[in-house]
């Protein structure tokens, strides 16, 4: 880190700041589409997919498919994905907890993956379905994975809930009968600092048994 | 000090009103319908669904976002700060240094010591020094990066232990040492003159990040004179107290809303410097402002559980009597009074029968974030060095290491002068009715067979504790609302940080008026419309609470009684509410339905108050625990897995089942991390600065390194003398004993005592290393 970044105050996000996982790096790594690369500033890539450079400020016009409806918006080409659905969109039900991939309070599902809101621009998630929390619901009724949470306890302050609740819905999506290995590892990029683990197992292998029973 | 909480430096300048003493305490319960079942939380809905709205969630008409400037040194002065740059890019509304007249508050780290809110001298790193307000979030902080600031850095000094050298940089003019607490009884070199084993060693517990999933931060909004703060936080009413003070406004000008709160375990007790400048910002730019400290602004400067170096001396006669206690210990708050030492030595005071003690705890200033409370201040850590000396004495004099804690059972409070007596003490239940559950004399014996050739061992563990709180007290004060349909209101101050508090609560208007709890109104942590209560830490808020709230819902009950009475043309005292009916008692055909009754239809609802009376005199109410674990070490990677884990605790009178264990699981999961992979990391001979400011390589524990089979075992024990409900406290309990019971767990698999947490590969391997040589 240089002196100069340093006289600038740390604290920042990530960007600046971070050790670790970056975005810039998180980005290069990834090699994603073409006007995030151009976004992040690295020359190289800009060229490679000779796209217009647009700066931070600059708003850029996206559709986003949210629990099956379609949002259309402008963002700044640097926005997560969990900045726009929080603050611009207002779904309460993506948690802010890091905004560095490491807590997974902000998880959704990105066509029916697990994704972390805050590792993810909000241009990346362009044309494909994002579900979050909200997105579980049937009308005002709770969703098996929820209920079953509700039924065991599986949180406490219940901030990073969302998060576990997507993560376990992301692994019954593509395990409907996981074993208790496969539940640790389904939650496992989910902290949760209360301490509910042992019930978030009980709850996810409860709602396993929900979703084959029928209950969505 | 007594049994009250209220002696606790976190809670000491928070003012607390005058509240009327009950008429008269009710009989305590004898069966109960409601209480101590296993109830769902009563807004579990509202949490798992994304209706509840946390502080972080909330985006008003018009916000702004702010984000603080912090100083990248550990220690330095800030000299002239440019924020023109920052002034002149797109979205910033306000910029705001200690020379910002707006902003020439004062802030009180203690009584004694106040500085600037912008203050010149920072003193550790993450110390505020400007802050801005921008149309989003991403302006603010390209705003902040921009301003450039000439910092003439300073001498630091990190390392508690060479912070009392002569020629170590003062953190404060005068030196650093904070001070000095001793205690003794007894005569402890006679102590150690008739004991037949002595042992000393010498302890160390690092420092410990409280990390809640939700950050720490707050939205502030000015409608005209009148302040709206929503906050994260324990408790609503300090917040407001310590804002109204600084910022010289009336109580009622200052509303503080907390409805839900992402988890603080100590801090977020009180007020935070954000508060007061997101309340800044937010008068300059007459806009809400919201502020949200980032993960890695939390880790350095919102609070730790302080690092304590610790020496312990114990002495035991061989039939396990503990004949002398000796201890000191040098710990730091940080770079400002925070308790560093607070309660560091109360376990070797109180826990065990011991005739001759002596404790020294020396409290010294480093330039690091300073400490807040964290979840039973001090007790965890002195747990570690006790139980372990426990374990090590009772290997000596061959005893069962449980037998000797069986041995030296107080029923009396040691270390409070009078020895006053404990309402109630579960200690030696929770032991032995732990260690039938969890197979002690089995497991340990299993674990004592050979395990040539595997290089995969496994321990057993045992650690006790007991709570220097947990008793609660006044005040609290609680409104009850009936309304004409037999439905009802509940109104108290409280927070529920996650313990459970509203279910709790609601299942007690339950017990006394019949209602369904999910039909229970509630309406908490919020000063502009619920009643006072103080923050919610020191497992105190269910002894508290729960009284004041059975009170007034007795109150309605009585009020509802004499309305019925006049319908049925009766005397009052022979009516009783069962279901939605008042039945008279001596003719049952005589009765009325709640929603027939004339008075009430008329009055629209009943009002009940209820009021936290006085705890006994002369008595102490602690909360008493102990938990048993099995480990698994490989000795060839040096990993420790925890198979299983089970805690016994005495918290009086079991609420919600539910709950309760959840509790219990949440503490050991802490104590987990305590134990085995949390410590904060400075940088002590370069930079002074944190080097593992993330959740990456400050670690809590995830799913995979907790023990599915973890066990809840409730001691109920009869507290009916401390408080209507016969409850105590039971959040901090839970995790005190954990990290020494795997520390005594490693040690049955291995034979190698680590005295340092956290067990991490990296010192088991030395000492296995080490241990393989001396073989």
């Amino acid at each position: 880190m240089s002196e100069d970044r340093d006289e600038k105050g740390c604290g920042g996000r990530g960007e600046e700041c971070g050790r670790g996982m970056t975005r810039r790096n998180f980005l290069a790594s990834l090699g994603v589409g073409a006007i995030a690369i151009a976004a992040s500033g690295n020359p190289a890539a800009e060229k490679e997919a000779s796209a217009a450079v647009i700066k931070s400020g600059e708003a850029l016009e996206i559709n986003l498919q949210i629990n099956g409806h379609a949002h259309r918006l402008l963002v700044e080409p640097r926005w997560s994905l969990l900045h726009v659905l929080r603050e611009e969109l207002g779904f309460t039900g993506t948690k802010e907890g890091c905004e560095r991939g490491e807590c997974g309070a902000c998880t959704v599902l990105i066509d029916n993956i697990p994704r972390y809101a805050c590792m993810t621009l909000a241009v990346e998630a362009e044309g494909k379905e994002i579900t979050t929390l909200e997105g579980l619901m049937h009308g005002e009724k709770l969703g098996a994975v929820q209920q079953a949470f509700v039924e065991h306890d599986a949180l406490q302050c219940g901030y990073c809930t969302p998060g576990q609740i997507m993560a376990v819905e992301g692994l019954l999506r593509k395990k409907p009968d996981p074993s208790l290995d496969e539940i640790r590892t389904g939650v496992s990029g989910n902290l949760c600092r209360c301490g509910a683990y042992v019930n978030i197992f009980k709850a996810a292998k409860k709602a396993g048994q929900l979703k084959r029973g029928g209950v969505l | 000090m007594n049994g009250n909480d209220d002696g606790f430096y976190y809670l000491r300048g928070i003012p607390v009103p005058e509240t009327p003493l009950p008429d008269q305490n009710p009989q305590p319960w004898q069966k109960t319908e409601v209480v101590g079942r296993p109830l769902p939380r009563v807004d579990a809905y509202e949490r798992v669904s994304g209706n509840a709205i946390y502080p972080s969630d909330i985006v008003l008409p018009n916000m702004l976002y702010a984000a603080v400037l912090r100083c990248p040194h550990p220690h330095a002065i800030v000299g002239k700060i440019d924020t023109s740059a920052a002034e002149r890019m797109p979205g910033v509304r306000a910029v705001i240094t200690g020379s910002s007249p707006e902003a020439d508050f004062s802030w009180p780290y203690s009584p004694e010591m106040k500085t600037k809110l912008f203050n010149p001298h920072c003193r550790f790193e993450g110390e505020e020094v400007a802050a801005v307000a921008a149309d989003t979030i991403y302006q603010a902080w390209d705003a902040v990066r921009a301003v450039s600031v000439n910092y003439n850095i300073l001498a630091f000094v990190s390392d508690e232990a060479k912070a009392l050298a002569t020629d170590a940089p003062s953190v404060h003019a005068g030196g650093n040492k904070l001070k000095i607490d001793r205690y003794s009884r007894g005569d402890v070199e006679q102590g150690f003159a008739d004991a037949d084993v002595v042992l000393e060693e010498t302890y160390r517990s690092e420092c410990e990040l409280h990390t809640p999933t939700e950050s720490h931060g707050c939205v502030a909004r000015w409608d005209g004179d009148h302040l709206s703060i929503w906050q994260s936080t324990q408790g609503v009413y300090s917040i407001q107290a310590t804002v109204a003070k600084i910022m010289d406004l009336p109580l009622s000008k200052v509303r503080v809303i907390g409805h839900y709160m992402g988890g603080g375990f100590g801090s977020k007790l009180g007020a935070d410097k954000f508060t007061i400048i997101a309340a800044v910002l937010a008068k300059i730019t007459a806009r809400p402002v919201k502020l949200f400290m980032t993960r890695e602004e939390t880790l350095i400067a919102a609070g730790n559980r302080p690092p304590v170096s610790m020496r312990l001396k114990a002495g035991v006669k061989r039939d396990g009597t503990l004949t002398t206690l000796d201890f000191s210990a040098v710990g730091t708050g940080g770079a400002y009074p925070a308790g560093g030492t607070s309660l560091v030595d109360w376990l070797i005071r109180d826990l065990y029968l011991c005739p001759n003690v002596r404790t020294e705890t020396t409290d010294v200033y480093v330039n690091a974030g300073p400490a807040r409370a964290f979840r039973a201040p001090g007790h965890p850590q002195c747990s570690w060095a006790l139980e372990q000396m426990l374990d090590a004495l009772a290997e000596r004099i061959g005893m069962d290491p449980l037998d000797l804690r069986l041995k030296n059972i107080p029923s009396y409070s040691q270390a409070r002068p009078g020895n006053p007596p404990y309402v109630s003490t579960g200690l030696r239940e929770c032991i032995s009715e732990g260690a039938k559950v969890f197979g002690w004399y089995e497991a340990r014996k299993k674990t004592a067979e050979p395990t040539a050739g595997s290089h995969i061992r496994r321990g057993v563990g045992m650690a006790s504790a007991l709570w220097i709180g947990g008793g609660g007290g006044p005040p609290s004060t609680i409104v009850v609302k009936l309304f004409s349909d037999g439905s009802v209101s509940l109104n108290m101050g409280a927070s529920d940080i996650g313990t459970g508090t509203k279910t709790v609560m609601a299942m007690v208007v339950s017990e006394e008026l019949g209602v369904k709890p999910d039909v229970i109104q509630i309406e908490n942590a919020d000063t502009g419309t619920t009643q006072y209560a103080t923050p919610s830490g020191g497992s105190k808020t269910v002894p508290t609470e729960s009284p004041a709230v059975r009170a007034a819902a007795i109150h309605v009950k009585q009020q509802l009684l004499a309305l019925a009475a006049v319908d049925l043309k009766t005397d009052e005292s022979s009516l009783t509410l069962i279901g939605d009916a008042v039945v008279s008692q001596a003719d049952p055909e005589r009765q009325i339905r709640i929603r027939d009754i004339s008075g009430l239809k008329k009055r629209g609802l009943i009002i009940g108050v209820g009021y936290r009376g006085p705890n006994p005199e002369g008595k102490v109410i602690n909360p008493f625990a102990a938990q048993f674990c099995e480990v698994e070490v490989n000795t060839l990677t040096g990993e420790v897995k925890v198979i299983r884990f089970l805690g016994a605790h005495d918290s009086g009178r079991v609420m919600d089942r539910l709950t309760f264990d959840n509790q219990v699981f949440g503490g050991i999961t802490m104590g987990i991390g305590l134990g085995l992979t949390e410590a904060r990391i400075l940088d002590r001979n370069q930079t002074g600065k944190m080097v593992n400011r993330n959740w990456h390589d400050y670690k809590i524990p995830t799913a995979m390194d907790v023990p599915a089979n973890i066990i809840s075992l409730p001691i109920e024990t009869d507290n009916r003398e401390a408080n209507t409900t016969g409850t105590k406290g039971l959040g901090e309990p839970v995790t005190i004993p954990t990290a020494g019971a795997i520390a005594n767990a490693v040690y049955n698999a291995v034979g190698v005592r680590i005295t340092g947490t956290p067990i991490n590969p990296l010192q088991l391997c030395s000492a296995l290393a080490l241990l393989r040589k001396e073989e």
